[in-house]
């Protein structure tokens, strides 16, 4: 009985000390606590990294990545606005250099109209001039002419009074000399 | 010299409701997560500061892990993935603090990530698209006659991802872990050795530093592992056609 017992204590400390040196992982009397444990802490820890955790982590990224494409918006709006600004500063431009000419044209035409109208009444004034210089040419040359008949007269009526030392009628030297220019 | 497996033991801190030092890194794990996430999103900033930063960085990398695996509608899972991807890798790196305990050294805890994952394909799943999800171990286009064998090897298939996406975490920090304490262990044997071999110490030393970058290295990219593998069983929920 005594003998009995002392196995049973020596098999026992022999199992305690196996116990010592056994194989931790493989202690299935562990098992439960860890178990326990590692279901109570996944538990809070999932809770709290899918309820607090995550949504800021997330937020911030969605955040940063929402201000990023509108930033990008924003600069592509800018950047229509002062296309827009541009073309509108080039059309303004067209447009007065358009009107530059059409002022320049218009400036040029009054201008070369005026000088054409003056140089009309200069010429109208020169042609009045140069008529009236050949009206008075012409009378001149008319009154020579009619000149010319008394001077025929006078010289006929002197070489005539010469040859025959007598003054023949003035009427048969007209008729003469009427006779000779017809 | 202390076993190299007495790190991962499970010590009771208050016995009457099962708190121990695996209970109170899980605890920790979560308090940074939340506490660190929460410091470093306090600003709001548009124009985010290195914390901020970093956040920001961890929220786009899962988002975008899981855009590409389930698509957009896959977002809808976007809290439980990260969660999950936050929680293994806080855990992971946690436990590469000297003297820390690794929660993600236990089987058990990474068989219940695992079953979480997969529990919430298949629950999500047959709401969703009813016995059409069914559709999952049925390959299209593949003769009468396979269709038995490939329905058997497409269930096995299924019912293995749980065990491989909790064993691989768990192996890899298990055996990175013990691989770091036993080099660790030499440097201490070899000095208190004397003569000769205290001259060879620095030699597990050096061992020791590769070995703590490599399991650095080890316990990011378990995370995203899991964090992936978790993103296309997730596919299978939202699209069971192949």
């Amino acid at each position: 009985m005594a003998q009995a017992q002392t196995t049973h204590a020596t098999t026992e400390a022999h199992g305690g000390a196996h116990e010592d040196i056994g194989f931790p992982p493989f202690e299935t009397e562990t098992y439960a606590g860890q178990l326990l444990w590692l279901a109570i802490t996944f538990v809070v820890l999932y809770t709290l990294l899918s309820r607090l955790v995550l949504p800021r982590l997330s937020g911030i990224i969605e955040n940063r990545r929402a201000m990023i494409a509108s930033d990008l918006d924003d600069a592509a709006a800018m950047k229509s606005r002062a296309e827009e600004a541009g073309t509108a500063y080039e059309r303004s431009l067209a447009e007065a250099k358009g009107r530059a000419q059409a002022l320049a044209q218009e400036t040029r035409a009054k201008l070369s109209a005026e000088s054409d109208a003056k140089r009309k009444a200069l010429e109208a004034d020169l042609n009045q001039r140069l008529a009236e210089a050949e009206a008075t040419i012409s009378g001149k040359k008319a009154e020579a002419m009619s000149h010319v008949d008394a001077i025929a007269r006078d010289t006929a009526s002197a070489i005539i009074e010469r040859l025959t030392g007598k003054a023949p009628a003035p009427q048969k030297v007209e008729a003469a000399l009427n006779q000779i220019k017809a | 010299m202390a076993s190299p497996i007495e790190q991962f033991q499970i010590k009771p801190i208050i016995p009457v409701i099962n708190f121990t030092n695996s209970s109170a890194f899980m605890i920790g794990a979560a308090a940074v997560i939340v506490g660190g996430l929460l410091y470093a999103t306090r600003k709001r900033a548009v124009v985010p500061g290195r914390a901020q930063s970093v956040a920001e960085v961890l929220h786009d990398f899962v988002a975008n892990t899981l855009v590409d695996a389930t698509g957009k509608e896959g977002m809808k899972f976007f809290p439980l993935v990260f969660s999950l991807f936050m929680f293994v890798l806080t855990a992971n790196l946690l436990g590469m603090i000297p003297g820390f305990f690794t929660v993600t050294s236990h089987i058990i805890v990474t068989f219940a990530l695992a079953m979480l994952v997969i529990g919430t394909v298949v629950v999500y799943g047959f709401i969703k698209h009813g016995t059409h999800f069914l559709g999952l171990f049925v390959p299209s286009g593949v003769p009468a006659w396979l269709l038995p064998f490939i329905v058997v090897i497409e269930l096995i298939s299924f019912l293995s991802r749980p065990i491989s996406l909790s064993l691989r975490l768990f192996a890899n920090m298990l055996a990175g872990h013990i691989a770091l304490k036993v080099f660790a262990g030499f440097v201490v044997s070899l000095l208190a050795a004397g003569g000769a071999l205290t001259i060879l110490a620095p030699l597990p030393l050096l061992m020791a530093v590769a070995l703590m970058a490599l399991e650095f290295l080890v316990a990011a990219l378990q995370a995203y592992v899991f964090t992936v593998l978790t993103c296309i069983y997730l596919n299978d929920a939202l699209h069971p056609g192949h």
